[in-house]
C-alpha cells in the first residue's frame, strides 16, 4: 500500500495541487512585502477561476481565458488598494468584503452568463506542452509557475525595485523621506498580486477542473496565505510551503479510496501555519508595517 | 453629544442608501426596473406577518456573530474566526442534546452554556497565542476556522452520523425533546399575532435580545467590561493602569467565542435540531458587516442583523419574481461593508478634526 502511495505520480500530483497555491502565494508576497495584508486572495483567485472560463467559453482560446483571469484579479486587487492604502481603511475588513464580493459577484454572473446554476459548461483546457524528443508532457502553466518563482525572488531581493518595496513593508516612513512614493509601491504590490492570484484561479479551473463551479476555491487562498507565512515571506520559501501542502492534498486524495479520515490530512495546512507563527518550527516574522496603513 | 449620535446613524444610513443605489445601477443594465425589484424584495420581507418571522429568525445568529465580533473589536482584537466557533459551539451542544434525555428547564439552558464554553474555548485558543506568543489573532482564527470545519466535518461523517440516514448532507441523530427551544408561534396565536406554525422562529431570538442587553451592561458597567474597552484603546497605558492586557486578551477571546457558540444554537436548538454538516454558511463572516454597521454597539447590531435579515428573505423573492440573480444581494452587502468602512473613517477624522480646532 505505501508503495503504491509514493510513487513519482504522487510527486506529479502534488505539484499539480501546489500550483493554484503557489501562484497566489507568490502574490501574498508582493503585497505583504509593501505592507499590505491582502485576505482578498481567497476572493481574487475566484473571480480568476471564473475569468479563465468566461474568457475561454467566448473565444475557444484558453490563453484569453489566462488574461481575462489576470485581469479580473486585477480588478479585486485595484479596489484592495483603494479602499485599504488610499481611504486607510482596515485592511482585515476590505478583505473580507472583497471576499463576499467576489463570491457573490461571480456566482451572480455565472448565473446570467450561463443560464445554469452552480455551474458553467465545460471547456476546453490549454494544450500541454510536450518535451522534445519525448513523451512527457507538461502544462504551460507549470513553466509560466517555475518562471515566475524565480523572477519574484530576483526582483524582490536583487532589484531596485524590491529594496523600496521592501522599505514600504519594514519602515514606510523611512522609505518616504528617502524619496520614496509609498502609497505608488503599496499600489504595485497588491496589484502585481490580484495578476498573480487571478493566475492561481485560472489553473483551478482551466486545468483542474475544465469548468467553474460556484465557490470553487474552498479556502485556498487562505491556504496561500499560510503557505506565505511557512515560507517566511520569500517566493521560494512559498513555493517550498506550498508544495508540501499539495502532497498533502494529494496524499489525502490517494487516502480517501482506503477509509482513512482524510479531515486530518486536510488540517495540516493550517496546523503547521499556527505552529511556524508562535515558533514551534521556526519563528516567521512579517514585516514590520505589514498591515498598518501609512499615512503620510 | 448630540452631533456624535448624528452622524453615527447617518453614516450608516448613507452607506446603505448608496449600496442599494449602485444595486440599482446593476439591476437598471440587466434590463430590469430597480424599482420594481427592490419593491419584490421588501414586500415579501416586511409587509406580512410571516415575511418578518423569517427576517427575526435570519436575524438571530447575526445578532450573536456581531455581538461576538464587536466585543472583540472593543478589546482591540479583530475576531475573524467566528465562523469556526460556531462550528465548534454547535457541535457541542449538539452533543449534549443528543446524549442527555433531561428537562427542557435543564436541558435548554445547559445546551447554552455548552455552547459558550466550547465557542469560548475554541476564541481561546487564538487568545492564548497572542497573549502567550504574540501571535497575530488574524491568521490564527482564520486557521482555526478550517480546523472547526474539518472537525466537525468528521465527527458528523464518522462516530457521530445518524445511523441509516437518507439525507444527503451528513447529519447526527435528532436532539432529545428537553433541548428543543420551541417556536413561538403558539403564543403569537394567543396574543392575536397570527403568524403560521411552517415559520421557524423561535425563542433564540429573544434570547438573542437577553444577550444584547448582557452584553451591554457587562461592557459599560462593569470592571471587566471597562478593562477591555481599556486594553482595545491603549494596552501599554492600561498596564500602568494596573491591568494585565495579557489576562485581558484571553477573557475578551473567551467571551467573544462564546457569542460565536451561540450563533449557532439558532439552527441547532431552534430549527433543526441536529447538526449538519456545514450548516452555517459564512453567519461568522456576515458578524463583521453586522458589527461594523451597527458600530459596535448592541441596539445597532439588532438593527444591522433584520436588515441583513430583510435582505435574506427578500432575495429568496428576488429569485423567484424577478430576473435578477439572488446573489446580487451578497454584493450589495460587500459594498456595504466597505462604504461603512470608509464612512467611520471619514467621520473619525471629521471628528478629530473639529475637536482640535474648538481647543
Amino acid at each position: 500500500m505505501i508503495g503504491g502511495i509514493l510513487s513519482l505520480e504522487l510527486l506529479v500530483s502534488a505539484l499539480r495541487m501546489s500550483v493554484p497555491l503557489t501562484f497566489a502565494s507568490l502574490g501574498g508576497v508582493f503585497s505583504e512585502r509593501g505592507g499590505v495584508v491582502n485576505i482578498a486572495l481567497e476572493g481574487i483567485m475566484l473571480v480568476g477561476a471564473f475569468g479563465a472560463v468566461v474568457g475561454t467559453y467566448f473565444t475557444n482560446n484558453p490563453w484569453i481565458g489566462l488574461l481575462t483571469a489576470m485581469s479580473f484579479g486585477f480588478l479585486i486587487a485595484l479596489i484592495h488598494a483603494v479602499v485599504s492604502i488610499t481611504f486607510r481603511i482596515n485592511q482585515i475588513i476590505s478583505g473580507t468584503a472583497l471576499n463576499i464580493m467576489s463570491a457573490g459577484l461571480t456566482t451572480f454572473l455565472s448565473r446570467l452568463i450561463f443560464k445554469a446554476a452552480g455551474s458553467s459548461p465545460h471547456i476546453e483546457g490549454m494544450v500541454q506542452w510536450r518535451f522534445p524528443g519525448t513523451n512527457w508532457q507538461i502544462s504551460p502553466l507549470i513553466v509560466i509557475m517555475f518562471t515566475v518563482i524565480i523572477v519574484s525572488q530576483i526582483v524582490i531581493f536583487r532589484t531596485r525595485y524590491g529594496l523600496r518595496l521592501r522599505a514600504c513593508g519594514e519602515n514606510p516612513y523611512a522609505a518616504d523621506s528617502l524619496g520614496v512614493n509609498v502609497i505608488r509601491m503599496r499600489y504595485s504590490g497588491v496589484l502585481i498580486s490580484g495578476v498573480l492570484g487571478g493566475l492561481g484561479g485560472a489553473f483551478l479551473s482551466l486545468e483542474h477542473a475544465r469548468v467553474f463551479v460556484e465557490g470553487m476555491t474552498t479556502g485556498r487562498g487562505f491556504i496561500a496565505l499560510a503557505g506565505m507565512i511557512f515560507g517566511r515571506w520569500t517566493p521560494l520559501g512559498s513555493f517550498s510551503a506550498c508544495f508540501l501542502f499539495g502532497l498533502a492534498e494529494a496524499l489525502r486524495m490517494r487516502l480517501e479510496g482506503f477509509g482513512i479520515p482524510t479531515q486530518f490530512i486536510q488540517m495540516i495546512p493550517y496546523i503547521v501555519t499556527m505552529c511556524v507563527l508562535i515558533g514551534v518550527v521556526g519563528r516567521a516574522v512579517a514585516p514590520a508595517y505589514d498591515g498598518i496603513p501609512f499615512e503620510k | 453629544m448630540l452631533r456624535r449620535i448624528l452622524i453615527n446613524i447617518l453614516a450608516p444610513f448613507l452607506a446603505v442608501l448608496l449600496a442599494f443605489s449602485v444595486g440599482a445601477i446593476v439591476i437598471y443594465i440587466l434590463g430590469e426596473n430597480p424599482f420594481y425589484v427592490y419593491k419584490i424584495l421588501l414586500v415579501n420581507s416586511v409587509t406580512k406577518v410571516d415575511g418578518w418571522g423569517y427576517v427575526l429568525f435570519n436575524a438571530t445568529p447575526l445578532i450573536f456573530s456581531g455581538l461576538a465580533v464587536a466585543l472583540a473589536f472593543k478589546g482591540g482584537l479583530f475576531n475573524i474566526g467566528v465562523e469556526g466557533q460556531i462550528y465548534i459551539g454547535a457541535f457541542a451542544c449538539a452533543w449534549f442534546g443528543i446524549t442527555f434525555d433531561v428537562h427542557p428547564l435543564i436541558g435548554i439552558p445547559l445546551g447554552l452554556i455548552f455552547a459558550m464554553i466550547f465557542g469560548g474555548l475554541w476564541g481561546v485558543i487564538a487568545g492564548y497565542l497572542k497573549a502567550r506568543f504574540g501571535a497575530h489573532e488574524v491568521i490564527n482564527t482564520i486557521m482555526l476556522n478550517f480546523i472547526a470545519i474539518a472537525l466537525t466535518n468528521y465527527l458528523v461523517n464518522n462516530p457521530f452520523k445518524e445511523p441509516g440516514q437518507i439525507n444527503p448532507i451528513p447529519q447526527t441523530k435528532e436532539l432529545f425533546s428537553g433541548s428543543i427551544i420551541p417556536r413561538v408561534y403558539p403564543l403569537f396565536n394567543r396574543i392575536g399575532i397570527n403568524i403560521s406554525p411552517s415559520v421557524p422562529l423561535n425563542y433564540t431570538f429573544f434570547i438573542a435580545i437577553l444577550f444584547c442587553i448582557v452584553v451591554w451592561y457587562f461592557m459599560e458597567k462593569t470592571r471587566w467590561g471597562y478593562e477591555i474597552k481599556a486594553v482595545g484603546l491603549n494596552p501599554r497605558a492600561s498596564r500602568y493602569g494596573g491591568i494585565n492586557p495579557n489576562h485581558i486578551i484571553i477573557l475578551t477571546m473567551f467571551l467573544s467565542g462564546a457569542l460565536g457558540g451561540l450563533a449557532g444554537i439558532n439552527d441547532i436548538m431552534g430549527y433543526r435540531h441536529r447538526f449538519l454538516d456545514g450548516f452555517s454558511r459564512g453567519t461568522g463572516f456576515t458578524g463583521i458587516a453586522v458589527a461594523l454597521l451597527g458600530k459596535n454597539n448592541p441596539i445597532g447590531i439588532v438593527f444591522a442583523s433584520i436588515l441583513f435579515g430583510i435582505l435574506d428573505r427578500g432575495a429568496l423573492a428576488m429569485d423567484v419574481f424577478t430576473n435578477t440573480p439572488r446573489e446580487l444581494i451578497r454584493v450589495i452587502q460587500a459594498i456595504i461593508i466597505i462604504f461603512v468602512a470608509i464612512g467611520n473613517e471619514f467621520i473619525f477624522r471629521l471628528l478629530q478634526r473639529l475637536e482640535r480646532e474648538s481647543e
